[in-house]
């Protein structure tokens, strides 16, 4: 384990309160648009937005179409990363064309992915907007990139990891701040 | 995510004999995904912006040469092709030079086919840029064995077990060399069949079935691995005419009777019709020798991703 765990943020049940509160907010900020969409970003955006689309379903009984994208192609880091990431599929299993997208992800941080991920999605298609969902947004943004859905902000410093964990990927659901040991 | 241990270590990719299982495994996932890309309005990722990757073809080739290039495009490298005929090895020039200046003008990725076996060996040791073997003499072609693979997987899903048969001129081809490790590795059951002047003495050490009677062969078969007949190097003298070959061990209708009923027919291109293939087989519904081609495009893209990839490449 590379890490020390140092705060909770998180615990399920304010989790799920939390993806209950941004599941209103996407409704209430789309007025019941038609053409809404999501988009989760691999690994934990993807179910994440799994669970926002089931929460709309239940609040509005409104079935989202809702895709994953692997980003791994449109890095900017290939040469510095110190381990190749394994490429999995994208799968968007609708036209994004004049859609109003909604990017889902786990951390906001340098804004990097998101970067990363709205060119992926332009490469699909010309929608008509793409907003973006966040569980926490912890600063030190490297480009000009915001969130339109936020969980939570999370003040932290560049040697901390928030570390996102969801029962579909790690057993359990808990957002936790940890020191980064080894770097 | 950081403790995740590098999947890919190497610079080269010279031929499927020393691959582990797990690295073929991982080229094949990463060409499933290569191929999505392939469907989609923009057939174009940014990954591997701002390489350089260069395709030196010491002997003619349509299929494969134009293959990785389009390979590397879909990546956006940037790419140069250059072929013997064109090339200062006319002037004669060394192979080692040649490749050293283009090195000198800053590649990253070598591809090469070359009529020597071991030639990429030779320069990949020599190279700092990473190296792919296209083909060198009658030894590998790790590509196309990978391309088949995949091709085969769509098919069965797991290669275990599964029977393939090659039938030609194993003796001269690369691709049927790069075959049996590759299918061989991942636990198919295969077999040759052709003439004894045209199977290598000793195959059967590569652990595989040797026929030299076809429709004995084709027994129980699921896969027909056809091989071209290389009318352009030794097999010309090692039979007694084209026809006699292709009565004695040309695939139609007719002999794929004794196969199993849902057989599929693969070939590496080009095709001699009518000597090696019947075109009604090589057009049939036994045939994903079309497949073939466009898993070819997304196997490239997957290799050239993954030599690039980290610092293996850059340093």
């Amino acid at each position: 384990m590379p890490s020390d765990e140092k705060a909770q943020v998180m615990d399920a049940r304010t989790l799920d309160r939390v993806l209950s509160r941004i599941a209103h907010e996407i409704l209430e900020h789309s007025k019941g648009c038609p053409d809404l969409a999501l988009i989760g970003i691999r690994t934990r955006g993807a179910y994440l937005a799994e669970r926002l689309a089931k929460k709309i379903r239940g609040v509005e009984s409104l079935a989202l179409p809702v895709g994953v994208l692997d980003i791994t192609l449109y890095r900017d880091d290939l040469s510095s990363v110190a381990h190749q990431p394994v490429v999995k599929p994208t799968q968007l299993p609708f036209d994004v064309q004049g859609k109003i997208i909604v990017l889902v992800d786990d951390v906001l941080f340098t804004g990097r992915t998101v970067r990363a991920a709205i060119d992926a999605i332009l490469d699909f298609g010309r929608p008509r907007a793409i907003q973006l969902a966040v569980l926490v947004d912890r600063g030190h943004r490297e480009l000009p990139i915001r969130a339109d859905y936020v969980g939570k902000v999370v003040p932290t410093t560049q040697g901390e990891e928030v570390r996102v964990r969801l029962s579909e990927t790690d057993g359990m659901d808990q957002v936790s701040i940890e020191d980064l040991k080894s770097k | 995510m950081s403790e995740l241990v590098r999947p890919w270590q190497r610079k080269d990719l010279l031929g499927l004999e020393d691959l582990r299982v797990e690295e073929i495994r991982l080229i094949l996932d990463t060409a499933e995904t290569m191929k999505e890309i392939l469907q989609r309005p923009i057939r174009k990722v940014p990954i591997l912006r701002g390489k350089t990757v260069v395709n030196l073809f010491f002997e003619p080739s349509t299929r494969t040469s134009a293959s990785f290039d389009l390979a590397a495009k879909r990546l956006s490298a940037d790419t140069l092709n250059l072929s013997a005929k064109t090339s200062s090895v006319q002037k004669g020039e060394t192979l080692l030079d040649t490749v050293k200046n283009l090195e000198a003008m800053k590649l990253d990725v070598l591809i090469i086919r070359s009529p020597s076996s071991g030639a990429p060996h030779f320069l990949a040791k020599r190279l700092a840029a990473g190296v792919i073997n296209a083909g060198d003499g009658s030894h590998e072609h790790p590509t196309q064995g990978l391309l088949d693979l995949l091709t085969l997987r769509e098919r069965f899903s797991n290669l275990a077990g599964i029977r393939v048969l090659i039938v030609g001129d194993v003796a001269h081809s690369r691709v049927a060399r790069s075959g049996i490790w590759g299918l061989t590795k991942l636990g198919a059951r295969v077999s040759v069949c052709g003439p004894p002047t045209l199977l290598p003495l000793e195959v059967e050490r590569l652990g595989v079935q040797v026929y030299t009677d076809l429709d004995k062969a084709l027994r129980e078969t699921q896969v027909v691995y056809v091989l071209r007949l290389q009318m352009e190097r030794q097999a010309r003298n090692l039979i007694p005419s084209l026809r006699e070959y292709a009565q004695l061990f040309g695939i139609n209708r007719e002999r794929l009777r004794r196969a199993k009923r849902d057989v599929i027919i693969m070939h590496p291109g080009p095709i001699n019709r009518g000597v090696e293939l019947d075109p009604d087989v090589a057009d049939g519904p036994w045939s994903v020798i079309l497949e073939q081609v466009t898993n070819g495009v997304a196997v490239r893209m997957a290799v050239l991703y993954l030599l690039c990839g980290g610092e293996a490449v850059s340093g």
